[in-house]
């Protein structure tokens, strides 16, 4: 496997922010055809930083969707670096009930720096938005799958992360909040990030490891054929499942996660073979 | 048998802790008006301050028995601990050290009571343990008392008081909302009541999970309620925030809460409340 343990968390960080990784469009281009992206939230506004719609997988009808961010800063202003409003979260709750009247599967791509910490945002209910879209997701009655390709930070990313499958990529990271927040929470200091990287745990390998996700997509130059094959495979896998048994054992899933009670599941990387 | 005298014995610890409250006569200080006010009238008032309506933060103990039948409230898994998943330094120091300050084993007390002799599940959360911060076992509690209100048949009634997610336990803190969400919902669907009351302060990412999902959502006076906090936005945005933006009534005020609640009603609502979803 092509994970590279000579990389610090807080390199992983920096590498997970750079402008020159792909974006959603990128993956949608090269993953899906015949995408036709879906707007608006039906309430008030449409919330470009989270990108939705309709695309072909395979020859099968699939909802796609993922946090939205820009190359330019002209674009990054008008997708609001993937910061989600409320609007962007009750649009995709409107794509996943969808998804679930028509009987298909939903692939979801997670990079974002957190939900938007504005005061429209709050006024609009982010904390209602934020909730009720991991409520959907926990309860959808179609496979979901998500990768996770640049960080994902805090209940802004959970959001549409709440998956029956959840693989990261080599060099992205998932934390409760960005490393920086963390550090001001901690420390009272922003700038002690890359300390907090070190106890954070937020590295695809060390999320393994404790069963939080799924697998790992090593960021070589098949890095997209793997996103292709693992995202079928897991379509193939859950679609055998009927609806009920699917919400069941996503429920188990994250009701277990922890092993509180139950020991971690040993974590399998497909990858292996 | 055993099991039986560790039951009864845990019943028994937590009528104690009940009792225990009823500490010796001690003089506060209102944070409001700067009044002098004895424990005891405090206690009667229900924590609130009777000449500026302030309202001081509650104990999970005090707040049960606020709303509970006298000796109706029976604990549920009091002694589950956090494994602290992540090795965090100084964690479980500073668990301990909250351990005793508080008498309990994290920052959540969840079991079942009787509210004017209906019994419901009923959860609260402490914003003196760790700013009653969700980790594992936070998540835990509350997922066990939604499947046991659900396999009961009884009313969820949950309190927040929190920070959020709680920093120590990492990403499982942040799948803790996914496991309470699920829980949560996994027990509307099943047909039961869920009356969320949120207190001073419920924020982040308790806020953002189980605490905003109510069937019913009631909020106490004055109350912070926020995904982010006050001083993150004003960070953002680069100015002061407005006198009484994400309080309670500013919620109201935008639809996101039914009611806001007066503690000396509270009783009386959730009671009438529960009567009203009774199921046959």
């Amino acid at each position: 496997m092509g994970e590279n343990k000579n990389i610090t968390p807080y390199e992983r960080v920096l590498t997970a922010r750079k402008k020159n990784r792909p974006l959603i469009t990128d993956y949608i281009d090269a993953l899906f055809e015949d995408f036709i992206e879906l707007k608006g939230d039906r309430l008030s506004k449409e919330d470009g930083s989270i990108l939705g719609g309709v695309a072909m997988f395979h020859g099968v009808p699939v909802t796609v969707m993922g946090h939205r961010k820009g190359r330019t800063t002209e674009d990054n202003i008008k997708y609001n670096f993937g910061m989600p409003s409320p609007e962007g979260y009750r649009k995709a709750i409107r794509l996943m009930k969808q998804a679930e009247k028509f009987n298909r599967p939903v692939i979801t791509f997670v990079d974002t720096p957190g939900a938007y910490p504005g005061m429209e945002a709050e006024s609009h209910g982010q904390s209602t938005a934020i909730a009720e879209s991991i409520a959907c997701m926990c309860r959808l009655k179609v496979p979901v799958v998500t990768i996770i390709t640049g960080e994902g930070s805090s209940g802004g990313a959970l959001a549409i992360a709440a998956a029956d499958s959840v693989w990261m990529l080599e060099n992205a990271v998932y934390s409760i909040l960005s490393p920086e927040g963390f550090a001001a929470i901690m420390w009272k200091d922003s700038k002690k990030a890359a300390e907090a990287c070190d106890i954070m745990k937020i590295t695809a390998g060390e999320l393994l490891e404790y069963g939080l996700i799924d697998g790992i997509i090593p960021e070589d130059r098949k890095c997209f054929q793997t996103i292709n094959k693992v995202i079928a495979e897991e379509l193939i896998r859950l679609n055998k499942m009927s609806s009920s048994a699917l919400v069941s054992n996503r429920y188990k899933k994250y009701r277990d996660l922890d092993g509180l009670y139950k020991p971690v599941r040993a974590a399998q990387d497909i990858m292996k073979k | 048998m055993n099991d039986i005298f560790l039951l009864k014995r845990r019943k028994l610890d937590s009528l104690l802790r009940l009792r225990k409250n009823t500490a010796p006569d001690e003089i506060f200080e209102c944070p409001g008006c700067h009044g002098k006010i004895s424990s005891d009238k405090l206690k009667k008032k229900y924590f609130v301050c009777p000449d500026c309506n302030y309202y001081f933060s509650m104990s999970p103990m005090d707040r049960i028995a606020m709303i509970g039948d006298a000796d109706s409230f029976r604990e549920i898994s009091p002694d589950l601990r956090t494994r602290n998943p992540l090795d965090f330094p100084g964690y479980m120091k500073k668990l301990e050290a909250n351990r005793k300050k508080t008498g309990q084993e994290d920052a959540i007390v969840t079991g079942v009571l009787k509210i004017n002799g209906k019994k419901a599940a009923v959860g609260v959360l402490d914003s003196r343990f760790l700013m009653g911060s969700m980790g594992t076992v936070v998540g835990e509690k509350i997922a066990l008392l939604a499947e046991y209100a659900a396999k009961r048949k009884l009313p969820l009634i949950l309190f927040s008081a929190s920070g959020g997610a709680r920093m120590q336990e990492g990403l499982f803190s942040l799948m803790q909302m996914a496991k309470t969400c699920a829980a949560v919902e996994k027990f509307k669907e099943s047909g039961g009541l869920y009356i969320s009351c949120l207190t001073n302060p419920t924020t982040g990412g308790v806020s953002a999970s189980f605490a905003n999902l109510g069937d019913i959502i009631m909020a106490e006076p004055g109350a912070l309620i926020c995904f982010a906090g006050p001083r993150v936005i004003e960070q953002t945005i680069g100015q002061t925030l407005p006198e009484g933006f994400q309080r309670s009534e500013f919620l109201l005020e935008h639809g996101m809460i039914d009611m806001v609640c007066e503690r000396s009603e509270m009783k009386n609502v959730i009671s009438r409340l529960i009567k009203m979803h009774q199921r046959v």
